[in-house]
């Protein structure tokens, strides 16, 4: 090849070169500002939603709102019986359902993590987190309600705490088995007896995590309204009797805001904003924990 | 720390359990949203007379039906009353308590409460999917000169078993033939068409947010929302509009004295609204819980003898006084496990 | 010379400190009394707690039965529920779309369609723009913005539903009417397949705007996991792919994402999971019509969790209340399957993570 043709040809060769690389440029800038785009979506909805809520939420705020009681339709009122029906319930739930979950969090870690049991208990626990909680709700109507004769709030605590004990399991098995094996090995050797052990070292150890686990899944519950609607029903009035209908606050959202009562759509936006404050909080707080433990 | 956490445990969960003895029992009671507006008002207006607190949960009446045969609640409401032998089958009784109307609703931009008319063949056919537009020929031919849009037109109805649908489609039954033999009545039936709101609560919210939809509410929603209205063309042949002398024209065929199972719609009488319906509660004969029960019928006779001028307000009419007589012996039937009765006088 | 035992040592030989009194001898009475009875070894002391262990043991072990008793229970209830229906139906149930409270007559096609069918719009728009997400929170972001929008948008999973099903109906299903679907039906208007896409009463209410809110709904989880896969890609194929002269595009398209394929498929099925098991984000917006009319995304339609929350409270005991559990079988059991793929998935993507080179 004469040098006039090599020159030719690596000029060819340049502009080819040149050209691909200013597409596979072009293809990026593309693709990376199609994400953008997609992320500012995505975001944008979210933020929409939450300032939505904030703006609603706030301005159907009062001193009221916490002091009165569920109005019939066109009326002043509040949601006093709902916060309160939530909170015994979702109390109740934890209280039953923290125990459960940590013992058997504990088999799951500590007795025979390798056993069938275990791997079969595993398993199952998955299955129940992720079972719709309507579902759930189903089964407590069945036991409980149909068979007592009667709506309750015991029911629906009944509910929730089925649906705290799968992510109680969870995080407890996953937190003790982040503590290191060392620790436990020391107490064994000084004697101490296995259930000690469990308690005073593993657990103590894990405490933040544990502690973390149980603030998601009270926030998980908070925000429940599927299994209520079968077992708690709802009341119009304030009880802190357990056997029998309760309010609570999604519940309650879920009746006013399909409702066309302007003053019912009001308080069913501040209840809702009130529920996203209680959940991002203990989220929050459950962060918290965790990073300072570390 | 742990003590403490441990005594508030404990203290809370007393506090649960405990049960301030009420002057009278208080009870649950579910079903039919018909009524809710004015039984929600009667409870909270009796809650502050006699402290009782009645808990009446609007969940519609078939669900009323349901619970109250599942004696989980102390008393059901449905608007689509029992027949007799369903009554002694199932073991409850019935009793009314006020009338009222069932009417369409619509959405439409620029109409005006009262402004359109309808007949029973063309809400049929509405309901059927066979009139879709609202400019259609059959619907103008109703409204003379009244500006309809060309617009798909946006049927609400009951997700939920309803008696309020029971009343409509027993309506539609009476008067659309076509309808009678694809659809037929009932508190939940196989709707061609239509989005389904819960309760009448629902359908309102419904109506109200859709744009050019039509939906069928009982009238205290209509009132309390200020929602359209549309009139409609009675069995004589007049165009009515929804109000109380419309309701009692209507009922005032009924027959009380013979059996309380008494449907309302499509009445001869020529004021008469054609959509009228009386709604009930429905009891258990043998009751476990006979303090409940004698709560329940302290409230009805309290609700009887001073609850009037609230029903009157949201346009519900009233039992007249010597129906009420008869419904205060019926309740003689409802009687404890030895067969003691029940109501207290 | 025998060697002197230790008994004979006299005690001054003992290395005592200089502040030690010389007169004082050392106290050892355990080793006089030892020396002075026998050689024997000291008694074995009982194990402590011996009961207490076995019993805990016992409660630990109960309460991982307790679960598994949870799950049974759950599934016993609903199959003695739904018998009635599936003697009747058996699998035909599945296909039937015909749901007559009045007739007695049921079948489960058009809720499972909607179930679905909702779930599919939910994913098709969830899926890109949580990678859009992903790929900015990983890529693209600067350092300051990474922490806060990366914990926004966890926390932003813990919003409860119902917030979501109150805003679609009260404030996106009207802006969806008039901006999307009104238009949308004009311009289609009379086009043969798309048309028919769009048919229906343009109120906002629908398959289409169940869908959209799920989607809202579903995007914080799959970010969340996406861009935790991302982050665990080693920087070193990274860096080696742009050292060779890669776009970013090109590291993410052929490195990071077939890297992390399987973690990305295992957040993508759980997200579909949460939105098939949704209840209170799709009931308050998808209509709860029983019919399948059209194919047309705009109509009303219902999906299995709206179905149940609905018309469970007023189904008589009977072909209808065990029709309605027949579905929550069928929902536990798609559920279910989902959720198996996407624990294997995530699992090998676990079992990959390690070989970090």
């Amino acid at each position: 090849m004469t040098t006039a043709e090599k020159l030719l040809a690596a000029q060819t060769l340049n502009a080819t070169r040149a050209a691909r690389f200013a597409s596979r440029k072009r293809v990026n800038q593309i693709a990376l500002a199609l994400s953008l785009a997609a992320m500012a979506f995505g975001v944008f909805w979210l933020v929409w939603i939450l300032w939505e809520t904030l703006r609603q939420g706030i301005g159907g705020l009062a001193l009221a709102t916490f002091t009165e009681m569920t109005p019939p339709p066109n009326e002043e009122g509040g949601i006093a019986n709902a916060l309160f029906g939530s909170l015994v319930m979702v109390a109740m739930a934890t209280f039953v359902g923290t125990p459960i979950g940590i013992m058997a969090g504990i088999y799951l870690a500590e007795y025979n993590p390798k056993g069938w049991l275990s791997s079969v208990t595993r398993f199952v626990n998955d299955i129940l987190l992720s079972a719709p909680s309507i579902v759930i709700g189903l089964f407590v109507y069945a036991v409980v309600v149909a068979y007592f004769k009667t709506f309750s709030g015991l029911a629906g605590a009944l509910a929730l705490a089925l649906i705290v004990i799968p992510v109680v399991i969870r995080t407890t098995e996953n937190m003790l088995q982040l503590v290191p094996p060392g620790l436990r090995e020391a107490a064994y050797a000084l004697g101490t007896p296995k259930w000690k052990v469990i308690m005073s070292i593993t657990l103590r150890a894990a405490r933040a995590g544990v502690v973390t686990g149980i603030l998601l899944a009270v926030a998980r519950i908070a925000g429940e309204t599927a299994p209520l609607l079968f077992t708690a029903l709802n009341n119009q009035f304030w009880t802190a009797d357990l056997s029998q209908p309760m309010a609570s606050l999604p519940v309650t959202i879920f009746k006013f805001a399909m409702s066309p009562y302007e003053n019912w759509q009001k308080l069913a936006w501040a209840g809702v904003f009130l529920i996203t404050v209680a959940v991002l909080g203990l989220n929050i707080l459950a962060r918290v924990l965790t990073r300072s433990k570390h | 720390m742990k003590t403490t956490v441990k005594f508030a445990a404990a203290s809370f969960v007393a506090a649960a359990f405990a049960h301030v003895p009420a002057f009278a029992q208080d009870v649950t009671g579910a079903g039919a949203s018909f009524p809710a507006p004015l039984y929600s008002k009667w409870a909270s207006d009796y809650n502050k007379a006699t402290g009782t607190k009645v808990n009446y949960q609007s969940v519609g009446s078939g669900a009323g039906l349901k619970q109250i045969e599942a004696k989980t609640v102390d008393f059901g409401a449905s608007d689509a009353p029992l027949k007799d032998e369903e009554l002694a089958a199932k073991g409850l009784m019935q009793f009314p308590t006020v009338i009222g109307g069932v009417i369409p609703v619509v959405n439409i931009q620029g109409i005006k409460p009262g402004d359109l008319k309808l007949s029973g063949q063309v809400l049929g056919d509405i309901y059927l999917g066979k009139i879709t537009k609202w400019n259609d020929p059959a619907i103008k031919a109703l409204n003379g000169s009244l500006e309809l849009p060309d617009a798909t037109i946006a049927p609400v109805r009951r997700a939920d078993g309803s008696g309020t649908s029971f009343l409509f489609t027993n309506y539609l039954s009476k008067v659309n033939t076509e309808w009678k033999s694809k659809v037929g009545e009932g508190t939940a039936v196989n709707w061609p068409v239509g989005t389904g709101g819960k309760g009448n609560e629902g359908v309102a919210a419904f109506v109200k947010q859709l744009p050019n939809s039509i939906g069928y509410v009982e009238y205290a929603y209509v009132k309390q929302n200020k929602m359209t209205f549309a009139q409609m063309q009675n069995a004589a042949g007049t165009f009515v509009s929804p109000e109380d002398t419309a309701f009692k024209a209507a009922a005032g065929a009924a027959q009380w004295d013979k059996s309380f199972y008494q449907v309302l719609t499509n009445q001869s009488d020529k004021g008469a609204w054609p959509i009228t319906g009386a709604t009930f509660i429905l009891m258990q004969k043998v009751q476990d819980k006979p303090a409940n029960a004698a709560s329940v019928l302290k409230f009805f006779e309290w609700a009887y003898k001073s609850g009037d001028k609230t029903a009157d307000d949201l346009d519900y009419v009233p039992m007249p006084d010597s129906v009420k007589a008869i419904i205060a012996k019926s309740w003689g039937e409802i009687k404890d496990t030895s067969g003691k009765v029940v109501a207290v006088k | 010379m025998s060697n002197p035992s230790l008994d004979d040592a006299p005690n001054l030989e003992r290395p005592v400190s200089s502040t030690f009194p010389t007169s004082a001898s050392p106290v050892d009475h355990l080793a006089d009394g030892a020396r002075a009875s026998s050689n024997l070894p000291p008694a074995k002391r009982p194990r402590t707690g011996a009961g207490t262990d076995r019993l805990f043991g016992m409660a630990a072990k109960g309460a991982a039965l307790l679960t598994l008793a949870m799950l049974i229970g759950i599934l016993g209830s609903l199959v003695v529920g739904a018998w009635p229906a599936i003697s009747k139906y058996g699998l035909g149930f599945l296909t039937s779309s015909v749901w007559d409270p009045v007739k007695d007559e049921y079948g489960g096609l058009v809720m499972i369609y909607g179930t679905l069918a909702t779930s599919f719009i939910a994913l098709v728009i969830a899926v890109p723009v949580s990678f859009g997400i992903a790929l900015f929170l990983t890529e693209l972001s600067p350092a300051w913005l990474k922490r806060p929008l990366g914990t926004a948008i966890e926390l932003l999973a813990a919003v409860p539903s119902i917030v979501y099903g109150m805003w679609g109906l009260l404030v996106f299903g009207p802006i969806l009417s008039t901006y999307v679907q009104q238009p949308l039906q004009r311009l289609l208007d009379g086009v043969p397949f798309l048309g028919s896409l769009v048919t229906g009463p343009p109120v906002g209410i629908g398959i289409l705007s169940a869908g959209i809110i799920l989607a809202i709904m579903i995007i914080p989880f799959i970010a969340s996991v996406m861009r935790d896969v991302f982050e665990v890609t080693p920087p070193l194929l990274k860096e080696s792919a742009y050292g060779l002269g890669s776009t970013t595009w090109e590291v993410v398209s052929k490195v990071v994402l077939p890297y992390t394929k399987a973690g990305v498929v295992g957040g993508i099925m759980l997200g579909l999971g949460r939105a098939l098991g949704e209840t209170m984000a799709v009931t308050f917006v998808i209509g709860n019509t029983n019919q399948l009319n059209s194919l047309s995304v705009f109509e009303a339609a219902n999906s299995i969790t709206s179905a149940l929350a609905n018309e469970f409270a007023e189904a008589g005991a009977g072909l209808h209340q065990a029709a309605l559990m027949y579905l929550g079988l069928v929902l536990f059991f798609i559920t279910f399957v989902v959720l198996s793929l996407s624990k294997l998935l995530l699992q090998r993507m676990k079992k990959s993570e390690g070989t970090k080179s």
